[in-house]
């Protein structure tokens, strides 16, 4: 048995990425960053407002969450619902009461289907981050590149009409990107992205379009990795994120704490208190400023200035 | 070993009692050894016929970004956490990253940790290899890590645990002289070899942080109990006869801000329970083969038939 030479070259071993869109650079070489308000920690709180086409089309791969059972999936086409009339609303209604700014990832489907949504999360003051079509709108390297961008196109052209804003942030669904979609986002006219989970400050990505502010929410800490993946309570939930903000705040630097949440996970009723207590203790901290995702990204916006 | 037959014949059965007692150094009855992965996982690697690197298209942007987290953050923390308690790392790593960052390497070097291969990437495996591309991935390893670091690497973890039936006696070959790639034993052993001298390395799969974390779905303190739990058993059986403890950690993993503080409360029990030997793998098996251990469980081996002779 032979394996075949091509899986023995190595020709993007050498010093440095095996690829160019960041340079290494250790979190901890880097120069402070001062977050508003001269705060030790930025807490970017981002939710992810869904909606699940109960007939999946042809992705390129098939979203989280998305339909399990033989059509018609009743059962995950409506609790995905749930978490848009009712969990989201207990989020609204939680971060309104601690006068907490949010972003909130939108698929466009939201604002075509349930305008008064958007017109709340304005009312509200949070970012509206644009986040692809609808569940289906998935991309990877198999997706023709005029399809990406017509996708990243809908998106935003939707929601600038649903919102009188254009998006200057973008959160692709699960994460996954095509090669060419850091400098589609550019020519696309964002500033920034929430794919990219190597690193807990922003950084700049570069692409043949131009620089792109990656803000990571690190999925590690999200809800659906710790209690859909992981299978954690929203009490070991809420007891893993203070720990983390408990160490952050050890450190010499200043740091961001995401706080990625899904409304049909953490806004059940068995789950909201312990979010609630969350957030109360984060409140409390008083070391802690809680920041929309372009907020985030400012600073490191600014470097990019000459 | 014995390809295609049932028993491989890779070492032979010792049962855990009636077994010559090993005696480390001090008087301590566990020797406790920390092996951090340093890795590097390739964004576009060519794909081996024998397995996927990535569950997703590449880029697989959140598979790669995760690990890519341990070179830019968690190996960091990791680290000072381990050198503030007094732990050395014995380094499982793909020697690529000498190549591509060294400022991590280099760290390592700088405190003190030895360094043993773990392939050229986490993203090439062995499977399908013929000889002599196995030898140039061995000689590749052993050059890379002696002009990165002056160190001649001693031991072999393979390269996503990825084994073709010859590595064990390639490595003992070219005069490596231990294993972490078998999980039989809670103390070191001989491993059954061509030629040369290979001892097994006491690994572990089943307190590996990646298991801890995506195997078992443990919270970041049920590891650490479990890694409390691990030292404590083995420290008490250890009075008998020393054992071993290694603790397999992936910065991507237990580097995050949410694991990290739980893992330190880890490192403090073991450095205050007086019992640790807090080591390196080449100390324990400088001691093992140095000290007759190694002849003393071949003499048990021998009282126990069969696989003996072999």
């Amino acid at each position: 048995m032979t394996l075949d030479p091509a899986c023995l070259e190595y020709s993007r071993r050498h010093h440095g990425m095996d690829h160019d869109l960041y340079p290494y650079s250790s979190l901890f070489a880097r120069p402070d960053v001062l977050w508003p308000g001269d705060k030790k920690i930025a807490v970017g709180v981002l939710v992810s407002l869904e909606w699940f086409p109960i007939v999946p089309g042809k992705a390129p791969f098939k979203a989280p969450g998305h339909m399990q059972t033989a059509y018609p999936d009743y059962r995950h086409y409506t609790s995905r619902e749930y978490g848009t009339r009712v969990g989201f609303y207990r989020l609204l209604d939680a971060f309104a009461a601690r006068s907490i700014r949010a972003s909130i990832a939108v698929n466009a489907a939201i604002a075509e289907r349930y305008p008064s949504i958007i017109a709340d999360i304005i009312a509200a003051g949070h970012e509206i981050v644009a986040h692809s079509t609808d569940m289906d709108g998935t991309i990877d390297s198999t997706l023709p590149e005029t399809e990406e961008r017509a996708i990243i196109r809908a998106a935003r052209d939707t929601l600038a009409a649903a919102t009188g804003t254009v998006p200057c942030g973008w959160l692709s669904i699960a994460r996954q990107q095509s090669w060419n979609t850091p400098r589609l986002l550019v020519e696309e006219g964002f500033a920034y992205a929430c794919d990219w989970v190597n690193d807990e400050l922003p950084y700049i990505q570069s692409t043949a379009a131009g620089p792109l502010v990656a803000v990571p929410f690190n999925h590690e800490l999200s809800d659906r990795q710790i209690i859909t993946v992981e299978q954690h309570s929203a009490e070991s939930y809420v007891e893993q994120m203070q720990d983390a903000c408990n160490w952050l705040a050890g450190e010499a630097q200043s740091r961001m704490l995401p706080l990625h949440v899904t409304p049909y996970i953490m806004g059940l009723p068995f789950r909201m208190a312990a979010f609630e207590t969350l957030l109360d203790w984060l409140v409390a901290r008083g070391d802690c400023a809680f920041l929309a995702g372009a907020e985030l990204a400012a600073p490191f916006l600014q470097g990019l200035k000459p | 070993m014995r390809v295609d037959e049932k028993d491989p014949g890779l070492y032979d059965f010792r049962p855990w009692r009636d077994r010559a007692p090993i005696r480390w150094p001090g008087g301590k009855t566990c020797a406790v050894w920390i092996s951090p992965n340093l890795e590097y996982y390739e964004i576009d690697p060519p794909i081996n016929p024998h397995r996927k690197s990535w569950p997703q298209i590449h880029p697989d942007v959140v598979g790669y970004g995760h690990r890519d987290y341990g070179n830019r953050v968690g190996h960091w923390r990791m680290a000072d956490l381990m050198s503030k308690h007094g732990f050395p790392g014995s380094v499982s790593l793909s020697v690529a990253l000498c190549q591509h960052i060294p400022e991590v390497v280099a760290d390592a070097e700088a405190r003190g940790w030895e360094f043993f291969s773990h392939g050229i990437y986490n993203t090439r495996y062995s499977y399908g290899m013929d000889e002599a591309q196995e030898r140039a991935m061995i000689e590749d390893a052993i050059h890379t890590v002696r002009e990165a670091t002056g160190q001649t690497i001693r031991g072999w973890l393979a390269p996503a645990l990825t084994h073709t039936p010859r590595t064990l006696d390639l490595i003992a070959e070219y005069g490596l002289t231990y294993t972490c790639d078998l999980y039989h034993d809670d103390q070191p052993g001989p491993v059954k070899v061509a030629s040369g001298r290979l001892m097994s390395m006491p690994y572990s799969l089943e307190v590996n942080d990646h298991y801890g974390f995506f195997v078992y779905n443990m919270s970041p303190r049920d590891y650490a109990d479990v890694l409390i739990r691990q030292f404590d058993r083995l420290a008490a059986e250890g009075e008998a006869s020393g054992t071993v403890m290694c603790i397999p950690l992936h910065a991507y993993l237990i580097g995050q801000p949410h694991r990290i503080g739980a893992f330190e409360e880890v490192l403090r029990h073991i450095a205050a329970d007086g019992r640790a030997w807090i080591t390196t793998a080449g100390e324990i098996a400088d001691h093992f083969l140095s000290t007759g251990a190694y002849a003393a469980a071949e003499a048990d081996a021998a009282r126990y038939g069969a696989g003996a002779e072999a």
